[in-house]
């Protein structure tokens, strides 16, 4: 039963009834209530229990600025904990639950810590919770998290799916009330392209709200008429349920569409969608927020914003209450009485805090029998979960007046947020007590509301100015909005002196104004520090009807002006924002690109295990089927390799194209050994530095003709190494005549390595292609046709330390490769394998090239070429960086058949302790080599070679270790290389 | 449909760069390069100098002279003059 609608009348469809639950309960309400007037209508006023004192809460506002009614909504996994009632559209089947009671609502036992109240003032947690230490983390959080809590979050991850969209724009016009809809009006007339952005699903703003009367009709004609219009202009993009919540450089606005939230299921549909608008011109349309006042008892259920009131009767046709009184400190009580008059709603009185009542107001409540308290306040709301009765102060002290609505205003803040994204600091407007936009974003034009000016008349007038001043067309004369006289005067009020009960400031945070007055005796009367000391203006709803209150409270404490005060910095976002908005479909798997090789099904359709490498999935080992682990099937791959052939995809090492007449010019500047000497049709391993002398990274570098280059670089650099060749063109050496292209996409790679690989290559290239040690020896590259007519280029390069090729082909001739390997004879092997091999041979990887190692640590110091200028060779040539003493690359074996040795050990010398000052350096890389049946590793020790044959502990802390090694060469297999050249 | 159209009214803030040689771009295709006003010392320079263009950098309350990588695009770096206090773009060009 719907006891509390209004027969007639308001913007809901009551053709249309729609179910919901609150707590449990089934209730009925109508399409176009939100879930707060849903309640309401059922007379539900008591919604919430308080953040700190579990204080009974029902509905302050209508609108986001509400810190109050915060809800949980939906179910399972799409549970939403915070949200606000009075935004949330009610749909067929919302589920709702009240939030931080325990175990009801209407009773709830943690109350009692209002009446503890003293202990939790502000401040509490850093006074009372500080003895002993270690209880913070084991009792006193979780005590303090459990009792102090909002609503709790799923724990589940989230159902829902995300979008992102950007917009371009020539205006953004950011607020569909009176002054957006008259700006938007005159920007469908510019012909420019519009983007009007409305955080509510109807236009209009406050004309949903007011009975307000434009060229002689109820503003909902004109309201309709108008987004008549705006809907058919074509340069004109209208965008409901969509908050700005940010403003950034360059003309960029973040707005969260609430795309499917008002739907029972979002039918495939994202849930929210976050907007980029690109815009260099804007309209600040976003209104104001009404403040409520303060005195004891403020945040009874039943307490309500005056505007709020307003909203209910007119915009939902619901009756807040039945019994009424206004108090306000300026001229909007006169609506509100007229509006609550008009329901049937007895309004019990009228209290003015002003000094005098203006005639036209003091008329108006005679016309009703209402008696006016002038120079009076409310000291004190009474009743235990809802409001029964108000206790008066200043002239009417000791009247007491029974009534279960209160409908207060105590002036209007213009929503000001937005206009401080850029750093520009409110200016504080003292005839109507508020802060205004002070110095603006680029290209932004505030109006109506936003910029303190309250009448209607003045909202449609600025904002067909702004629009004007916004698309940069000259001043014009505004159509002709007759809305009749209407007066915003005021007299703040920020605290009313005899009030005795708990005076809230901040609803949300249950920051009172005692708790103010304490920060200013223990001397947080900095703005910031006042929030951060009090929690004034922080959680969801970010001070939106509490801040400037504060503010004013602070000033008066500390005999300043409120400009003097100022406020605390606005950032974005300006409405509470799912995270999963920002992500948007960026999640899980998407969250970054999966890059696969060419042959990558192929390598799964024979059981390849993958790991990620970068971007990239690898093969990491092929298990056969009788294989229990591993290491087995690893030790199985090594062995083939090293007695019979293996291939392996080498795909994913970047390799870039270098064509031009300059180009071996240009990687002699990039490569610290020479590449100019390179003959066509040879190879050379190459390394490069960077400019402070560390080696960046390694690869080849084939010449396939005088002006021709194919380079490789490490997996993992791909990206970094061509970034950084087009530094060294465009910037350093633009007079060189290069082009650089990667192409590690257009081919797919193997390596074929094994004694028997030169008998497996000559079954592809068949006779077209002499492979023989003459045509193509080691270091040399040729074209081929392999099986027939895959076109490829052969290198006669190897890794892993046997004779070896790598084979290239067009991309799409990948897995066609893989076959034709597989079946002349060789066996795939895969990631780690490979990693053992180059173990095995001492070739340095990511953990030895970790940017800290110079080219002689590596053992490379050799290959700096001392002809020719080239990226690194000065730095590399600091004393520190030359000194004997270094970190540098050996090898190691255990003494003990058998034990394991870890990536991550310290060398600590044999005899000596396990400290950080007996610490000479740490093992980079280990594995098992099957080849010589031990485990090995790869270490930088102080001294590097020099130290060959010594005896050192590897201890490893972490897991509590220690393996006693001898210090050998680096190279542990075929030391003399002979293998390649055969 | 406004998606389709680009702003007729033009301001430069690095939420949105213009590429000289593809337009105006989100900033998000490009990479941040460093300070364009670095002069590469010459090859046989002493070693103060090369730690002077290595590690040594200013950091203006004002105008600054930056290189900027269109790396999602055509791989070309552009010059910029930005207002760091403000984040104002005030000149854009090829290097």
């Amino acid at each position: 039963m719907q006891d509390f609608r209004i027969a007639e009348g308001g913007l809901i469809d009551r053709s249309r009834p729609v179910p919901f639950t609150f707590d449990g309960k089934s209730l009925e309400a109508y399409e176009g209530d939100t879930l707060a007037s849903a309640l309401l209508a059922n007379g539900i006023r008591l919604v919430g229990r308080s953040f700190k004192y579990h204080r009974p809460r029902g509905i302050l506002s209508a609108g986001p600025e509400e810190p109050n009614a915060l809800v949980e909504l939906r179910e399972g996994a799409a549970r939403e904990p915070n949200t606000r009632a009075t935004i949330a559209e009610i749909f067929p089947g919302l589920a709702a639950r009240s939030q931080n009671r325990f175990p009801s609502l209407t009773f709830d036992l943690l109350a009692i810590t209002g009446l503890l109240s003293p202990i939790f003032a502000a401040g509490f947690y850093y006074k009372t919770f500080m003895w002993p230490a270690a209880f913070w983390e084991r009792v006193y959080e979780p005590l303090i998290r459990r009792a102090a809590g909002l609503g709790r979050a799923s724990g589940l991850p989230d159902p829902d799916s995300y979008e992102k969209q950007t917009a371009f724009a020539d205006i953004l016009i950011i607020g569909g009330g009176p002054a957006g809809l008259a700006a938007a009006l005159e920007a469908a007339n510019t012909g420019a392209s519009v983007v009007l952005a409305e955080q509510d699903f109807a236009l209009g703003g406050r004309l949903l709200s007011d009975r307000r009367i434009i060229n002689g009709q109820p503003a909902s004609v004109w309201l309709a008429d108008t987004e008549a219009k705006l809907r058919a202009a074509e340069n004109l993009r209208i965008l409901t349920r969509t908050s700005i919540t940010g403003i950034y450089d360059g003309g960029t606005y973040a707005g969260i569409e609430r795309v499917s939230d008002h739907l029972p299921s979002s039918h495939s549909q994202p849930r929210q969608k976050l907007w980029r608008i690109v815009a260099p011109r804007a309209v600040l349309a976003t209104g104001a927020i009404e403040r409520p006042l303060v005195f004891g008892g403020n945040d009874l259920p039943g307490v309500m914003l005056a505007g709020a009131v307003r909203t209910y009767l007119n915009r939902f046709a619901v009756k807040p209450g039945s019994t009424a009184v206004v108090f306000a400190n300026n001229d909007d009580g006169a609506g509100t009485i007229a509006d609550l008059t008009a329901a049937g709603i007895k309004v019990a009185a009228l209290i003015d805090s002003r000094p005098e009542t203006p005639p036209a107001l003091r008329a108006l409540a005679a016309a009703h029998t209402i008696p006016v308290f002038t120079n009076a306040t409310i000291r004190q709301a009474n009743g235990g979960i809802a409001l029964k009765s108000v206790s008066l102060g200043g002239s009417a002290a000791g009247t007491k007046i029974a009534c279960d609505l209160l409908a207060m205003s105590g002036g209007w803040n213009p929503a000001v947020h937005l206009a401080s994204h850029h750093g520009g600091k409110p200016v504080w407007n003292e005839a109507i007590a508020a802060f205004i936009p002070g110095p603006m974003p680029p290209g932004l034009h505030a109006a109506g509301a936003a910029t303190g000016q309250f009448s209607l008349g003045d909202a449609l007038a600025t904002g067909h100015a702004a629009c004007r001043s916004a698309a940069g067309l000259e001043a014009a004369p505004p159509p002709n909005f007759s809305t009749g006289d209407e007066s915003a005067a005021m007299t703040a009020l920020w605290q009313i002196a005899d009030s005795t009960g708990k005076s809230f400031v901040d609803f949300q945070n249950d920051v009172t104004a005692s708790d103010i007055a304490l920060a200013a005796r223990e001397g947080f009367t900095a703005v910031e520090h006042l929030k951060r000391y009090t929690t004034l203006g922080m959680a969801t709803d970010q001070g939106k009807t509490s801040n400037v209150t504060g503010l004013a409270l602070m000033a008066s404490l500390t005999n300043r002006t409120i400009a003097q005060t100022g406020t605390t910095v606005f950032r974005p976002p300006y409405t509470p924002t799912a995270i999963g908005a920002l992500a948007g479909p960026h999640r899980g798997q998407h969250y970054r690109p999966t890059r696969r090789t060419p042959a990558h099904g192929w390598a799964e359709q024979h059981g390849a295990i993958f790991v990620e490498a970068g971007e990239w999935l690898r093969a990491s080992h092929f298990p056969q089927p009788h294989e229990t682990g591993l290491q087995q099937s690893v030790d199985r791959e090594v062995r083939a390799v090293r007695q019979s052939a293996g291939f392996c995809d080498v795909t994913t090492l970047g390799k870039i194209d270098v064509q031009g007449p300059d180009s071996a010019a240009f990687l002699d500047f990039i490569y610290a050994n020479a590449i100019s000497t390179i003959a066509p049709g040879r190879v050379r391993y190459a390394v490069m530095l960077r400019d402070d002398g560390f080696v960046f990274d390694d690869g080849t570098v084939a010449r396939l003709a005088k002006d021709h280059f194919l380079l490789t670089t490490t997996t993992a650099n791909a990206a970094r190494v061509l970034r950084h060749m087009d530094t060294c063109h465009q910037i350093y050496r633009p007079d060189l005549d290069v082009c650089i292209e990667p192409v590690t996409d257009q081919w797919a790679q193997f390596a074929l390595a094994g004694p028997q690989a030169r008998l497996v290559l000559e079954k592809l290239a068949g006779a077209a292609t002499d492979v023989s040690n003459a045509a193509l020896p080691f270091m040399a590259t040729i074209e081929a046709k392999l099986c027939g007519s895959i076109p490829a280029r052969l290198f006669r390069i190897s890794f892993s330390g046997e004779l070896a090729y790598e084979l290239a082909v067009p991309a799409s001739y990948g897995a066609a490769l893989a076959t034709a390997l597989l079946e002349a004879g060789a066996i795939p092997y895969g990631l780690e394998a490979l990693n053992v091999m180059r173990l095995e041979k001492g070739h340095p990887v990511g953990a030895e090239l970790n940017g800290q190692t110079t080219a002689a640590d590596l053992g490379l110091g050799k290959m700096l070429s001392k002809k020719k200028d080239f990226i690194g060779r000065a730095l590399a040539q600091r004393p520190a960086l030359c000194a004997p003493d270094r970190q540098a690359l050996v090898g190691l074996r255990p003494r003990s058949a058998g034990a394991t040795l870890q990536a991550g050990a310290h060398l600590i010398p044999a005899g000596a302790a396990a400290t950080a000052a007996n610490d000479q350096g740490h093992i980079t890389s280990a594995a098992y080599s099957a080849t010589l049946e031990s485990w090995i590793a790869l270490a930088l020790l102080e001294g590097g070679t020099t130290r060959i044959g010594q005896i050192f502990r590897a201890v490893n802390p972490l897991q509590n270790t220690e393996t006693e090694v001898e210090i050998v060469s680096s190279i542990f297999h075929d030391p003399d290389g002979r293998a390649l050249h055969v | 449909m406004v998606g389709c159209k680009q702003p007729t009214l033009r301001q430069s803030y690095p939420m949105r760069l213009t590429c000289p040689f593809c337009g105006e771009r989100g900033v998000e295709e490009f990479a941040y390069a460093g300070d364009a006003s670095l002069t590469r010392p010459a090859p046989g320079a002493d070693q103060a100098e090369w730690v002077e263009f290595v590690y040594m950098r200013k950091n203006p309350a004002g105008v600054h002279r930056e290189l900027w990588y269109h790396a999602a695009a055509c791989r070309q770096f552009i010059k910029l003059e930005r207002d760091t206090r403000t984040h104002e773009i005030l000149a854009t060009s090829p290097i």
